[in-house]
């Protein structure tokens, strides 16, 4: 089996259109960038002040004064353009960041996402994923479908949540689901699981999709 | 006209214990180590500092916190320099850092309304979270926001890329994050610069924070070595 992240990698990039202007979480949602169809260019926005976001930096040929969100030296494409941290989360908040992707510790059926305090335990903040969410026409979970086997996609979120109502889409290593007001729709289904596997790994009751497909 | 530029001792000397002070900077690309040093050597204590994030340890503000300057640190992540955590949860109460954290983009833009003399702002980040605790909603044409105030500090310390005699800074790339806003919200700032040059040099069209902001000019500010 490939690896997990990648084919959760692999199958969000799929949800996205040539021109699409994208906000990539740190970890798993940045290997999207690498499973573009051919075909689709799309402008990657990242929130510390870059729209056209290139790769990331070679090993001694990074410019020091350019890094990502996650602070990694990257490079900028032809065409981009820098701005201040003002400006950036106006782009995002003004709806015109197409899709974001970004990891959870929890997501609910009601579209509700937790992923930036445990309180006690781990308290990272929330950085630009509360406006990211609220402001981008499309949010994304690209996760593992559990916390090694501790359910993450629940009927209510425990954690505190970083925004309600906001998400559209989940994708796992074990199928891809679409958050509706009905609840949770599982929509493909990754051929190494059964829809029996993915409602076991799930605390959501899952609708299954008359229209189920195979997650490639 | 009135000399700007000054050693980072003479430049620090105004600021005092309990002060406020914002920070430039992300991950502390674009934050003024040399003026952040010189914070350090001048020892100031209980401050409250506004950054986005809490730098990394030996880098940006990073430093303030080792050293056990700052009271309470207002940011939006603070999650990859493990000392806030140790900080937050020691039981030494002259060690006991407070820290509020803020969405990036309302921190963004509560520093800019500080500065543009608003009296605070409508947004829908954070609305049904535990950020909305304490705030007024208010529903516009059936969406609900959260009221968020405005941010003014006592003093900025801002990183040019280059910064003429009078002030006006240019930032390169990613370094310009919340300079810009800080620089017009807090009633003393300081430009820790990695060139200055003279009044005219630069394009006006580049300009981005013009001289009128600015108090104070240090240069010798060195990007950061990997």
């Amino acid at each position: 089996m490939a690896d997990i992240k990648e084919i959760i990698a692999a199958r969000v990039a799929k949800e996205l259109k040539d021109g699409d202007v994208v906000n990539l979480g740190i970890g798993l949602p940045t290997m999207v960038a690498n499973f573009l169809p051919e075909g689709v260019h799309i402008v990657l926005q990242s929130e510390n002040g870059i729209m056209g976001m290139g790769p990331a930096a070679e090993k001694g040929k990074e410019d020091v004064d350019i890094v990502n969100a996650g602070a990694q030296y990257v490079t900028v494409n032809p065409g981009a353009m820098f701005f201040d941290s003002a400006t950036s989360f106006g782009i995002i908040r003004g709806g015109h960041v197409d899709a974001t992707i970004l990891g959870a510790l929890e997501v609910d059926q009601h579209g509700n996402l937790s992923n930036w305090i445990v309180p006690g335990k781990m308290v990272p903040g929330m950085g630009g994923a509360m406006d990211l969410v609220v402001g981008a026409k499309k949010v994304i979970i690209a996760m593992q479908h559990t916390q090694k086997g501790a359910h993450k996609i629940l009927k209510e979120c425990r954690l505190p949540y970083t925004a309600v109502g906001v998400v559209d889409m989940i994708i796992t290593e074990m199928g891809v689901m679409e958050v509706t007001k009905d609840g949770i729709v599982l929509t493909e289904l990754h051929p190494d699981y059964t829809v029996e596997q993915v409602q076991e790994a799930t605390e959501a009751t899952l609708i299954i999709s008359s229209d189920l497909r195979e997650m490639k | 006209m009135k000399n700007k530029i000054m050693t980072a001792q003479e430049a620090v000397a105004p600021i005092q214990d309990g002060a406020t002070i914002m920070v430039g900077g992300f991950m502390a690309c674009g934050t003024p180590e040399i003026l952040i040093d010189a914070l350090v050597e001048k020892g100031v204590k209980n401050l409250t500092i506004i950054c986005n994030d809490a730098g990394v340890p030996g880098r940006g503000v990073g430093k303030l916190l080792t050293n056990g300057q700052i009271k309470t640190l207002i940011a939006s992540h603070v999650g990859l320099n493990p000392e806030v955590a140790q900080r937050m949860n020691t039981d030494v109460p002259e060690d006991k850092l407070e820290c509020i954290l803020v969405p990036q983009g309302t921190l963004a833009e509560r520093v800019r309304a500080g500065g543009a003399g608003l009296g605070g702002f409508l947004t829908p980040t954070g609305v049904g979270t535990i950020v909305a605790e304490g705030k007024q909603v208010i529903n516009i044409d059936g969406r609900d926001y959260l009221l968020e105030k405005p941010l003014k500090a006592d003093f900025a310390l801002i990183r040019g890329s280059v910064t003429d005699k009078f002030g006006n800074t240019t930032y390169n790339g990613t370094t310009r994050t919340f300079n810009p806003m800080m620089a017009t919200a807090a009633d003393h700032v300081i430009v820790g610069a990695c060139e200055i040059v003279e009044i005219g040099e630069i394009d006006p069209n580049n300009v981005v924070t013009s001289g009128i902001f600015v108090d104070a000019i240090v240069g010798g500010e060195k990007p950061w070595q990997i």
